[in-house]
């Protein structure tokens, strides 16, 4: 699966996350402004009380990548381009992390989460056995799961059905729906007194009635807003938004110190599980798309691999075969370095945990293909020195020499092609590359060393039997 | 066992004008197919889904079309048998942004009244992404050509490296005009195999050349079509054994492997084919064509060996402590 990231959200919450910033200090310190927006990238307000200008700015400039317009008392502030370039940087790592850190609490076998690209993630689920399990894996990575903290706007929230979604913005509001009914439409203050960057725990429990509940604690920080909050405003409502719905709006009846709360209702267990490890692992800051899946059905996998592994040993076996009876007893050499040739790609794929796929074996063939060429050549010019009356000793030697820059030069030339592919492709392409470099590096190491090696084991017996058909393969006289 | 005598020097050199003709014919008909018809990209390089959808019992395609026909997803799929009556495939050009309602969700509900069934395989490759790995793919064949010319060109001479380069070219090309004829989906897989016969016939070029390298150095004659008549002659039972060796594993693959990896086996197929048959009367000739020298390449050589051994020399005296 590859994820793309909204990047243009990330700033989007990061504004956001400054506005709510603002709004907290200018009422801490009493300071008076009005009109406080956020649009796209960018948030405005006006400065009511000219004397509080140099504390105002004194606040702004403390916080690093801001560029502030100023026309009189109105305010404009965005981020700067680096800054920008920033927090999509940190909006991908942190999508990354999440995603993984979810996965993780998740339980799936060996899961795959890595970024590719300027802004893609590359998500590799192997462990997936049904279809409910990535049905809910998706819904874990998708889930933005940010949590936010809002004021309902009281006054106006009895003409909510009659309000657009312009009309609320006008006055800093928007409307969420109710996460059980979502006919039911709540009226919220659009800057949040404070959101789920401020959440150190997220836990399953069960209320008085037995329903799932999910209770939260939140940093020093976020308590001390959230207190100050709440003494502030008893009596009014206070709406728990999650991913832009309603979760519950209670009424605050007294200062809530401590910093803890509850999200309850409208979730089964296996939600509350899912979204309590979403909570805990963090909010995306940006939401993820996707730009690519690949899933092939448990079933599927294993027919089509069954299929084409059991082409290849029927060819591979063919191949063993044809070896012998060419090239006689010399044939059996080459198949034992071939054979373990073939051992040592699978087993190094192994070690590194790669899956068999078709550029896989596309590379295996390859491979097997040059491993067969290598002896192929050797034997060809052993047996070339032999017909020019080479003694079988000096045949074997001259032979390995003759060969070796030919092969050397083979396998260098594609060895190099597929160093290229790894820095180019991308998955299936990037396997490819990396099984043919196990592959050539295997079969120089086999056909080379290893072959020779037997050579001069069995030399003496070979220079006593002297029987060139059946070592060799060739014909009499 | 042995096929091919060993001593017998055919001469290749003095028939190939004629394959030479046939290479280009069968090179310009190959680019007139690409140009006409075009290539017949899968969904990994245009962008879109392909869903393959496995039925307990054979299962009509009308039925299948009505009910996604539902769905504007679906707007210009096509489906199809796929193997099997029971197994059908369902291509189209959308693809889905959203992570928790992909295309297979899509179809799972609209398929729902068609019969039992079990959604076996949900490819899809966003638009961005298809001209990506399309573009990439190109880079990585352009790439990797130049760099073999280099090493080939630093090991033997530059005449070798384009002649090398030509024969690919060759090889490419007339694979992709197959492709292109039998209207192969172009995927990754066969973005794959096209690469393997870039690796195998490049292999098989390089054999040759190191048979022609050798005996430039070592023969007496200067006529360089005897170079290399006697060259791939006496290389000629290796090209053949091994390809034959080659051929039999991917015929093996193409005629067991199932469905899924036929366009694959295809390719390569074809690609082993062309390949070896361009190691033998492409590679060489282009040699020819480009004036290689074998006089001056022999001096070079010698010229080079002549170095070698001076510097040992002197380094045998120094060792021995004379300078």
């Amino acid at each position: 699966m590859l994820l793309g990231v909204e990047t243009e959200e990330a700033i989007h919450s990061k504004i956001k996350s400054i506005a709510s910033n603002v709004k907290f200090f200018t009422d801490d310190s009493s300071i008076l402004i009005d009109s406080l927006r956020v649009r796209e990238d960018r948030l405005s307000f006006v400065l009511l009380d000219g004397t509080e200008e140099r504390r105002l700015d004194e606040m702004l400039k403390e916080t690093p990548g801001l560029a502030i317009e100023k026309n009189g008392l109105n305010y404009t502030v965005h981020l700067t381009a680096e800054e920008k370039s920033q927090t999509i940087e940190f909006a991908i790592n942190q999508a990354v992390e999440t995603i993984r850190n979810r996965l993780d609490q998740f339980g799936l076998a060996e899961p795959t989460v890595a970024r590719q690209g300027e802004e893609n993630i590359l998500v590799e689920l192997p462990g997936i056995k049904t279809a409910e399990d990535e049905q809910r894996a998706r819904e874990l990575i998708a889930k933005a799961a940010h949590l936010q903290l809002m004021a309902v706007d009281n006054r106006r929230q009895d003409q909510v059905y009659r309000m657009s979604d312009a009309e609320a913005a006008s006055y800093g509001n928007v409307i969420f729906p109710d996460a059980r009914n979502p006919q039911q439409k709540h009226l919220v203050q659009a800057i949040p007194i404070l959101d789920g960057s401020m959440l150190t725990d997220a836990r399953v429990a069960f209320d008085q009635n037995n329903q799932p509940v999910i209770n939260f604690s939140l940093n020093s920080q976020g308590a001390r807003i959230f207190g100050d909050f709440t003494g502030k405003n008893v009596g009014n409502h206070l709406a728990i938004v999650l991913d832009d719905k309603v979760y519950s709006a209670p009424v605050i009846r007294e200062r809530i110190g401590g910093g803890s709360g509850q999200i309850s209702g409208a979730f089964s267990i296996q939600e509350a599980h899912d979204l309590a490890i979403a909570l805990r692992s963090g909010a995306l800051l940006a939401p993820v798309k996707l730009l690519e899946k690949r899933s092939i059905g448990p079933s599927l996998g294993a027919d089509s691999v069954k299929a084409s592994l059991t082409a290849l040993i029927l060819g591979f076996a063919a191949v063993v075969v044809f070896m012998v009876v060419y090239y006689g007893l010399v044939g059996v050499i080459a198949n034992i370095a071939l054979i373990s040739n073939l051992f040592i790609i699978i087993s190094v794929m192994a070690l590194f945990g790669a899956t068999l796929t078709l550029p896989g074996m596309a590379g295996i063939v390859l491979t097997v293909g040059m491993a067969v060429d290598a002896n192929v050549i050797i034997n060809e010019r052993i047996r070339e020195l032999l017909r020019a009356g080479a003694s079988i000793r000096k045949a074997v030697e001259q032979g390995y020499a003759n060969a070796l820059s030919a092969i050397l030069d083979a396998n260098i030339t594609t060895l190099i092609a597929a160093v290229v592919l790894y820095s180019y492709g991308t998955g299936p392409i990037k396997g490819f590359a990396v099984t043919i470099s196990i592959g050539i590096l295997a079969s120089m190491l086999t056909a080379i060393l290893g072959t020779h090696g037997v050579y001069d084991f069995l030399m003496n017996r070979i220079e006593k039997s002297k029987n060139l058909p059946l070592w060799f393969g060739m014909k009499k006289g | 066992m042995q096929i091919f005598s060993k001593d017998k020097t055919y001469p290749f050199m003095n028939v190939s004008p004629y394959f030479l003709v046939l290479s280009l014919l069968l090179m310009v008909a190959s680019l007139f197919l690409l140009g006409t018809r075009g290539l017949n990209y899968g969904i990994d390089f245009s962008g879109g889904t392909l869903i393959q959808v496995k039925y307990d019992k054979p299962v009509s395609l009308d039925v299948i079309r009505q009910s996604i026909a539902q769905d504007p997803l679906f707007r210009d799929a096509s489906v199809t048998k796929f193997g099997s009556d029971e197994e059908v495939v369902i291509r189209f050009s959308g693809s889905t942004e959203s992570v928790e309602e992909d295309a297979g969700d899509v179809a799972l509900r609209v398929l729902q009244n068609t019969g039992e069934f079990e959604i076996r395989r949900v490819d899809m490759v966003g638009p961005k992404v298809g001209a990506e790995l399309r573009e990439k793919g190109v880079m990585a064949l352009v790439v990797s050509i130049i760099a073999i010319l280099a090493y080939i060109a630093y090991r033997f001479e530059w005449r070798f490296g384009i002649a090398a380069v030509v024969a690919l070219i060759h090889d490419i090309s007339i694979v992709v005009g197959a492709l292109v004829l039998f209207r192969v989906d172009i995927n990754l897989d066969i973005l794959a195999a096209l690469l393997t016969i870039l690796g195998y016939s490049l292999n098989d070029t390089i054999i040759v050349f190191d048979r022609i390298r050798e005996s430039t150095k070592e023969s007496k004659t200067l006529d360089l079509k005897e170079v290399i008549n006697y060259s791939v002659s006496q290389t000629l039972s290796r090209t053949l054994l091994t390809s034959l060796t080659t051929f039999f594993v991917v015929l093996t693959l193409f005629s067991f492997g199932g469905e899924i990896i036929h366009g694959f086996g295809f390719t390569l197929l074809v690609g082993i084919l062309v390949g070896t048959y361009s190691s033998i009367f492409v590679a060489s000739p282009t040699l020819q064509w480009l004036r290689f020298d074998v006089k001056g390449y022999k001096n070079k050589e010698a010229e080079k060996e002549k170095r070698r051994l001076e510097k040992e020399k002197m380094r045998a005296q120094y060792e021995r402590g004379v300078v």
